[in-house]
């Protein structure tokens, strides 16, 4: 990707501090005037000590945390869109075509079959229902996930197996803005190196992403640039 | 907005229905006040309900009482939509069901709201019906509004005293 191609995100000015009203109002400052920004093809890589605020800065971004200060512009259809002020509305828009999220943990709708699952960013984008089921066989297939379990809805699936189901959620579409906090946290050495050609390709492609890794072999192949969060620490 | 723009669904199917008049009769009397005099096919209309909302289609005679508290509200979920309105209010749809009863109507009207592109107001005190249905969430205490926004952000970054404690009052399962 030419340096020349707009950016993905911008973090700007960005502040977040916790207020826990039913604990005496105690604060919980996590960062202040952070900023971050990703091009096409970059994999930014969050680095810091466990609290520091790795998970923080991604939900904020991914409108799931609502920050202090600050904003989080994130190109979506040729125009950017703030998160941190945008419409619920267009906040879920933004993330059904333009910004995926894997997290550590599975949480999905109870009783739907993987399968379904996995095909439903794609349906949700319009993809016809037999593509769609050719796409998630496909990616299943090649996350090693067992085709007994492919009807069969993840909530007694072992961590490892929500883990890929998770990650075939998010691969299963091109998203130009992916964000993958630790997922690759409950994997073995072989559905690792799957996820990290995952990751690669999908970077090749021109996606932008901003990861949290634990791991440093997962991290070495797929950082473009390390990222420390603990610069923008904010005083407690 | 006119009447037959929007349906009410009640806690206490009860309260929705007719309990003097069978249950396909429930379903189809909302075709009736809108002008509908063609027997054949509002008898039609009210077996495509019935099966959509996944109820027996050879009951449709039987009297509400003879239904389980699942079935009376998914008839009264039917009464409300086989007129094709764009709003449906639903007040604790799924309040007085056993859980596994709860889970399959909140998968139908998943379902149905997203195939009949409705906009629905739901009321209710579970968050986990709120994380699983809405959009977007208010939050409401002593008959004011406290907090607004995106149904995940709300319940993940809770803004307000009142909201927080509602978030931190739920068991994790
Ligand atoms: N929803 C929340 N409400 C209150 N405080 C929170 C919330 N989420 C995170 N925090 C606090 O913010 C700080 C940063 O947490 P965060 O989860 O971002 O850390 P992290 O860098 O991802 O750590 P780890 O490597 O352990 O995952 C912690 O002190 C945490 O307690
Ligand atoms: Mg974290």
């Amino acid at each position: 990707m030419s340096a020349l191609s707009p950016l993905s995100i911008v973090v700007e000015d960005l502040a977040k501090t916790f207020v826990l009203h039913n604990a005496d109002s105690a604060t919980i400052p996590v960062f202040h005037n952070l900023r971050l920004e990703v091009r096409p093809g970059e994999c930014v890589v969050l680095a810091g000590e466990s609290g520091v605020g790795k998970s923080t800065l991604m939900r904020s971004i991914y409108g799931n945390y609502l920050p202090t200060d600050g904003g989080v512009r994130v190109m979506h259809d040729g125009a950017y869109v703030d998160i941190t002020r945008a419409a619920p509305h267009e906040v879920l828009e933004v993330r059904r075509r333009t910004l995926g999220y894997v997290s550590q943990f599975l949480r999905v709708i109870p009783r739907i079959p993987t399968l379904q699952l996995v095909m439903e960013p794609l349906l949700e984008n319009g993809v016809d229902c037999d593509e769609a089921r050719r796409r998630a066989t496909e990616l299943l297939s090649a996350l090693r996930l067992p085709e007994a379990h492919w009807e069969l809805p993840p909530a007694t699936f072992s961590g490892g197996e929500q883990q890929r189901v998770n990650i075939a959620r998010s691969f299963i579409r091109k998203y130009p803005v992916l964000l993958l906090d630790e997922p690759t946290a409950s994997l073995d050495a072989e559905n690792r190196a799957i996820v990290v050609q995952l990751i690669k390709s999908a970077l090749a492609e021109g996606a932008a992403m901003i990861g949290i890794f634990h791991d440093e072999d997962v991290r070495d192949a797929v950082a473009t640039r390390l990222f420390p969060v603990s610069q923008f620490k904010a005083a407690a | 907005m006119q009447r037959e723009e929007w349906g009410f669904v009640h806690q206490n199917p009860r309260d929705g229905l007719r309990m003097r008049v069978s249950g396909g009769a429930n379903v189809a009397e909302p075709l009736m006040y809108l002008g509908q005099r063609h027997y054949g096919k509002m008898r039609q209309a009210t077996i495509d309900w019935l099966e959509r909302v996944e109820l027996d289609t050879l009951r449709i005679d039987d009297k509400p009482r003879n239904f389980s508290g699942g079935m009376q509200q998914r008839i009264q979920v039917a009464r409300n939509l086989i007129h094709g309105p764009r709003l449906v209010f639903m007040d604790e749809p799924t309040g007085g069901l056993d859980v596994s009863v709860q889970a399959r109507l909140l998968d139908l009207l998943r379902e149905l709201v997203r195939d009949l592109n409705l906009a629905v107001i739901i009321v209710t005190h579970d968050m986990a019906v709120a994380r699983l249905m809405a959009d977007r969430l208010i939050v409401m205490k002593g008959g004011h509004v406290v907090e607004t926004g995106l149904t995940d952000q709300v319940l993940d970054d809770p803004q307000h005293p009142y909201s927080q404690l509602l978030v931190s009052s739920v068991l994790q399962i």
